[in-house]
């Protein structure tokens, strides 16, 4: 049993810019051959990057490529695409014989009803639907994999050994986290753009309050909610990095994460444990919908965010505190 | 087996400290800014109670919006099998009147889809947040804010709309007449201004007017204005406590607590406040295409907006402000709350001064008790279901308390602020006045 005292990230603080992508490179046949670092110093990642941000940049861009080459990923951006498409053909297959959605007793996901007015609405629908459980699954997906899935794999170590040390993988895996966040929220805000202007009509937007603004302004306004949708995905995004650091088994992180979502989101709906729910990351979720009210109605949205920022702050750094201090045996 | 650890293993606890320090500030914050938030009286010139009303009824607010968070809970018994807890409020009055009348103020069952009475219903109940925006007289603008909709009304000259952006339906009416018509008082009547209004309406010469300090009202200087029955021993309403904004004389936040203490029954306040002018799109409005719009029939009109009138001044404060089931009558008028708002024609009974006021109406229908289990059941949940049943009896015990008396029996459905007794004969006696007073009433109108 040989023990590799190695280095860790307060010795590569002091060491000077780290070739991170040749331990990359060198981590096994199972890890893509990265792109070379940029050489200049490129914008870095930000705090715990250290000096070497070229090295850091690579490292990240490596995760990128990755984490967005995997089939699994793939598969879980097709879905979420899919989803859009097949929300919009039902409601125009409903709506054909000129009636409303669900008899017009506002049933069904948000704003449904009001997608036959206007395909712009098909984009809020779709993220409304997606928001509670296709969107957070994706991310705890991928979150969960983070570190448990390299420690299965056995690649972990190698990551390691290449002195690009443990803070900075860790910033690197959750930038990561957070920018499929996003692609997976414009995956689905962009689908169903494409499929709501083919299916209905569009043209002026009647906002939630009644007052019309431009279908430009509308389109900014969608912008503004997805960037708000992946923005409410953060906090799991730490949530589930942090779960990823306990454990070795991939299967058992992702697992643990959707399993949280699932849980927490039930916790949110009993009545009696009001008082707490407040601080549930779900909470404010479908607050994006304020996005859409004229004036913006900013009170749920920046709770939203500060408890976004929450729940990073203290997943992230229990997430370090935890990987940057135990043992890695795979 | 490969083991890689770090190599200063002491620094473990204090990388540790890290998360539970964030814990300790994040939960520190949460616990003093709603504490800190809420500190600070601001230091104004003293004022009189007189002089404060006094710049209530001067106070001549032409433009303002804002959010207003309405908490309302008054302790209507609810109805198993649905959201129609104002309903089966209406219901004993309801009666064997109108069964389907009943329903639709109870939920939006019926065909008026955005129609505004069963929408400001719904405020009787539980914490709501409110938009409101006001320009002049003739455009107002509520919206109640819901989680991914919004149902707004909108009052623009003789013109007033009502947006359910939920079931993406529209209800539409237009005045005769141009001038503030009833949708407009509707709409106010859920701001803290009608509702101080109201109050001062019904405060007479039996309650005690005082100044109680200051306070800080959605970031603006308020004094607060403290009204208190006298002599009213069976009032169930303790104190009335509005803040005033020091500056204009706008009423900023309205509370009202019971007797018997405990939470607020009502408590309206302005969250934020702008007295700016609003943008003039705030008040236009136009049913979006594939919006179900639903006409107003003009010649209730005429009536609703009498029997709106009436209503205003109807009931000393008695649940007044707000939210009660009367505020739909303002605007739907068919329902059996017209007869309970619309108070003309009632006899007021009950002896102590204004507060304790009961209300008395003959539904005209004798033995009209055995009848409400029918539609006790049918209030709710189906209004076509008319039958009595055990299961009717049953709802009905759990609703209502069987008292006698002089009267013979009736039974009391109890709420935190309002009481309403039924007796045998088809009499109705409202009031907020507690169970014991209401049969003291009830008692010496029978004699």
């Amino acid at each position: 049993m040989s023990r590799a005292d190695t280095a860790t990230d307060t010795a590569t603080d002091t060491a000077a810019g780290a070739a991170a992508d040749t331990g990359r490179a060198g981590a096994g046949t199972a890890r893509p051959v990265a792109p070379p670092a940029a050489p200049a110093p490129a914008p870095g990642l930000g705090a715990g990057a250290g000096r070497g941000p070229g090295a850091a940049l690579g490292l990240f861009r490596s995760e990128l490529t990755l984490t967005f080459r995997r089939w699994r990923s793939l598969a879980l951006l097709g879905i979420l695409a899919v989803l859009p498409i097949v929300v919009g053909i039902a409601v125009k297959i409903e709506t054909s014989d000129g009636g409303s959605v669900g008899g017009g007793g506002g049933e069904g996901p948000a704003f449904i009803s009001q997608v036959t007015n206007n395909g712009l609405f098909l984009v809020f629908t779709s993220l409304a639907a997606t928001l509670p459980f296709f969107l957070p699954m994706a991310v705890g997906v991928i979150a969960g994999d983070a570190i448990a899935g390299e420690a299965a794999s056995g690649t972990l170590r190698y990551l390691l050994v290449a002195p690009a040390g443990r803070t900075r993988l860790l910033l690197a895996k959750f930038t990561t986290v957070l920018v499929f966040c996003l692609a997976a929220t414009l995956v689905v805000a962009a689908s169903a753009l494409a499929t709501g202007a083919l299916l209905f009509p569009t043209g002026e937007v009647t906002l939630l309050s009644g007052t019309s603004v431009p279908f430009s302004e509308g389109l900014l306004r969608a912008l503004a909610i997805a960037a708000t949708v992946a923005a409410s995905l953060v906090g799991l995004a730490a949530l589930g990095l942090f779960v990823s650091t306990l454990t070795n088994s991939g299967i058992a992180a992702m697992a643990t994460t959707v399993g949280l979502v699932i849980t927490v989101q039930i916790v949110d709906t009993i009545p009696q444990l009001d008082v707490v729910h407040p601080y549930l990351f779900p909470h404010y979720w479908l607050s994006f919908s304020d996005l859409l009210r004229d004036p913006v109605y900013w009170d749920h949205l920046t709770k939203n965010f500060g408890l976004q920022a929450l729940y990073t702050a203290l997943f992230g750094s229990a997430a370090w505190a935890r990987f940057t201090t135990r043992d890695v045996t795979a | 087996m490969a083991q890689i650890r770090p190599n200063k293993p002491r620094h473990k606890a204090v990388r540790y400290a890290v998360p539970v320090a964030v814990a300790g500030v994040a939960a520190a914050t949460v616990g003093l800014v709603p504490a800190l938030a809420s500190t600070g009286a601001p230091d104004l010139p003293k004022i009189t109670a007189e002089q404060l009303v006094a710049k209530m009824a001067e106070s001549d607010v032409q433009h303002m919006s804002g959010t207003v968070k309405v908490d309302a809970d008054l302790g209507l018994p609810s109805l198993p099998g649905g959201s129609g807890g104002p309903g089966g409020f209406g219901g004993p009055q309801g009666g064997g009147h109108d069964g389907g009348g009943d329903g639709s103020s109870g939920k939006q069952a019926d065909g008026s889809g955005a129609a505004p009475g069963a929408k400001l219903t719904e405020l009787a109940s539980g914490e709501h947040t409110l938009r409101v925006a006001m320009d002049g007289p003739d455009k107002h603008k509520l919206s109640v804010v819901e989680d991914a909709s919004e149902y707004s009304i909108v009052h623009n000259a003789r013109d007033v709309w009502a947006y359910d952006s939920g079931s993406n339906s529209a209800w539409h009416a237009r005045s005769p007449r141009s001038g503030a018509a009833h949708g407009g008082s509707a709409a106010e009547s859920v701001t803290p201004q009608k509702a101080a209004q109201q109050a001062l309406d019904a405060v007479g010469k039996s309650a005690s007017v005082t100044v109680d300090g200051t306070a800080k009202i959605a970031d603006r200087d308020a004094y607060q204005l403290v009204i208190k029955p006298k002599n009213a021993p069976d009032s169930t309403i303790g104190a009335v406590r509005i803040a005033v904004d020091a500056d204009n004389g706008t009423p900023l936040k309205f509370t009202l607590t019971p007797h018997d203490g405990g939470k607020p029954v009502v408590d309206i306040a302005y969250q934020d406040v702008d007295f700016g002018k609003p943008a003039a799109k705030t008040f236009e409005f136009s049913p979006p295409k594939g919006t179900k719009v639903t006409e107003a029939d003009p010649e209730k009109l005429g009536e609703r907006g009498k029997s709106g009138e009436h209503g205003e001044h109807g009931k000393p404060g008695a649940g007044g402000p707000l939210g009660r089931p009367g505020d739909g009558a303002l605007l739907e008028g068919e329902g059996p709350q017209k007869a309970l708002e619309g108070l003309s024609g009632l006899n007021i009974v009950g002896k102590g001064g204004d507060w304790n006021k009961v209300a008395e109406f003959d539904t005209g229908m004798k033995g009209a008790l055995s009848g409400l289990t029918g539609s006790g059941a049918g209030a709710g949940k189906d209004p076509g279901k008319g039958g009595a049943g055990p299961d009717a009896g049953k709802l009905l015990d759990s609703l209502t308390d069987e008292v006698k008396g002089d009267f013979g029996t009736g039974r009391v459905v109890s709420t935190r602020l309002v009481n309403a007794l039924m007796t045998e004969d088809g009499k109705v006696y409202v009031g907020a006045v507690t169970k014991e007073g209401l049969i003291k009433a009830a008692e010496s109108a029978a004699e």
